[in-house]
């Protein structure tokens, strides 16, 4: 019993530690954003790398998930004659939730991944100690421009994922459901209220966050060669999908309590 | 001058540092060998406060190095190492002038890449290689743009960890002579570390030998073969029976 005990409070000892740890290290990123040098074209390097190059996965998940939310919410709504509440749900659906989730996700498996690793490498072949010998902070260099540009790309990539599911959903109305092009784009705007995008958008910012701060974080505490750099990317991936989930539900909860 | 006086390091259960006195003369040039795992890199990591001692002192110019401004004091410091540690994102003359282009003291790029060039040239290499990524060097040319690096700021103590481990022995007399030759016309204080009895030879003034967290043996190079020290004298001859446990 006494060694089930001393367990448990050594893993839950485990885990707060890790907590507060990955606490104080947001805290100095955040610090390190107001606080010179700024390494502007790694921040654009980095801008290009997560927003840009992020925007054809992003896109396509966003043009079939607005299909497939069409469909759903026509079968569904035609068990009670509501099959007209396509366009408006399909919009509401993806701008507060879909669009910021999918985006965030997207972004997670391909972005926290990449910096992981990249970092990763970095500390495993010396590099991040030859950064600190060449009188350069691995915290300024590498965590800021990353956590920075990724706050700053994820609500594009959300406003640009919003704009493509609803396309999504328009396609599918009007060629699979029957719905007429003019009233489908009318009634998706009458009912879209500029919170809904907004939301999104925070959503996103806070996602983008979380995808780079768990990438440079892992990549950071990464050790032991090539099988170390792996265990740190799927480490990496893995925190930042369920951060996501369980911010976007602490966000729904704050910007939509019932 | 460099001081160190009962520096102790353990990670978890393993005491790799017991307590090293050693001290590092200016202009002087010092090789510390040792077996693998003996602890010569955190030695040389804690020097520059990559790893932070869990006792002792370590003094440079007589100024307390953890204390220290850490900008200035770095900035007293070159060092290559061992896989050459070039950031793989950069071109070679971007890592050689890494240092220039950032910092109070930061050159416009011109003459960064000017100074680079003329870095690179200094280590054998042609501009041909300026614009080239790390990967499509050879490990040697990665070792010469890591050195290029090292020297590029011109710094006073420069530290070399392992420069000529896996290069072929011709390679490996060339980093020998370069590194010999840069630490004598740039007046640097310099600090190896290596197993490699061929470059002990060829670069060290002086040799200390780390063994089980201490230094084991410390005296002039051409002294070393007449000393007594069992150890020193397994680990230079390269024999397998000894004093010093051929599994570790």
């Amino acid at each position: 019993m006494i060694r089930v005990l001393a367990t448990t409070g050594r893993g839950t000892r485990g885990a707060l530690a890790s907590v507060g740890a990955v606490v104080r290290f947001a805290a100095a990123v955040l610090g390190h954003l107001f606080r010179p040098p700024f390494y502007m074209g790694e921040f654009a390097r980095q801008l290009l790398a997560i927003g840009w190059q992020s925007l054809p996965v992003v896109g396509l998940t966003a043009i079939f998930t607005g299909g497939a939310l069409a469909l759903q919410i026509y079968a569904g709504g035609a068990r009670f004659n509501a099959e007209a509440v396509v366009p408006s749900i399909v919009a509401i659906g993806i701008t507060r939730e879909l669009g910021p989730v999918m985006a965030g996700l997207m972004v997670a498996a391909r972005v926290a991944s990449s910096i992981a690793a990249e970092i990763g490498t970095m500390k495993v072949t010396e590099q991040i100690d030859a950064l600190v010998t060449l009188s350069t902070d691995p915290m300024k260099y590498l965590a800021v421009p990353r956590v920075l540009a990724a706050t700053l790309a994820v609500p594009a990539l959300v406003a640009v994922g919003d704009a493509l599911g609803i396309l999504g959903g328009w396609l599918v109305g009007i060629t699979r459901l029957g719905f007429d092009e003019t009233v489908y784009l009318r009634n998706t705007a009458d009912f879209l209220e500029t919170w809904d995008i907004l939301s999104g958008l925070i959503k996103g910012a806070v996602f983008g966050f979380l995808v780079a701060l768990m990438g440079c974080w892992h990549g950071l505490c990464s050790a032991g060669g090539a099988q170390g750099v792996g265990r740190a990317t799927k480490a990496a991936v893995v925190s930042a999908a369920v951060l996501i989930l369980a911010a976007n539900y602490l966000l729904t909860e704050l910007f939509f309590r019932a | 001058m460099i001081e160190l006086s009962g520096v102790h390091k353990a990670f978890g259960a393993k005491q790799v540092l017991r307590g090293i006195d050693l001290s590092v003369a200016t202009g002087e040039s010092l090789v510390v060998i040792g077996g693998s795992g003996s602890g010569k890199s955190v030695l040389l990591k804690c020097i520059l406060g990559l790893v932070a001692p869990d006792a002792g002192r370590i003094l440079l110019d007589g100024e307390d190095a953890g204390r220290a401004e850490r900008d200035a004091f770095l900035a007293r410091f070159g060092m290559l190492f061992q896989g050459g540690a070039l950031f793989d994102s950069l071109t070679v003359w971007q890592n050689v002038s890494f240092r220039l282009l950032r910092g109070p003291g930061k050159l416009s790029r011109v003459a960064a890449r000017d100074r680079a060039m003329e870095k690179l040239a200094r280590v054998g290499l042609g501009s041909e290689v300026a614009d080239l990524y790390p990967a499509q060097l050879s490990g040697g040319m990665q070792k010469r743009v890591g050195l290029a690096r090292a020297i590029a700021a011109e710094p006073e103590i420069i530290f070399f960890d392992e420069p000529t481990t896996g290069l072929d022995p011709i390679m490996a007399g060339v980093i020998n002579t370069l590194i010999r030759g840069i630490v004598t016309e740039m007046g640097a204080t310099a600090v190896t570390i290596t197993h490699d009895m061929t470059s002990v030879r060829a670069i060290a003034d002086r040799v200390a030998m780390l063994h089980e967290g201490v230094i084991r043996w410390v005296g002039p190079a051409a002294g070393m073969d007449e000393a007594d020290d069992p150890c020193l004298q397994q680990f230079i001859h390269g024999r397998a029976e000894g004093p010093i446990a051929s599994v570790r």
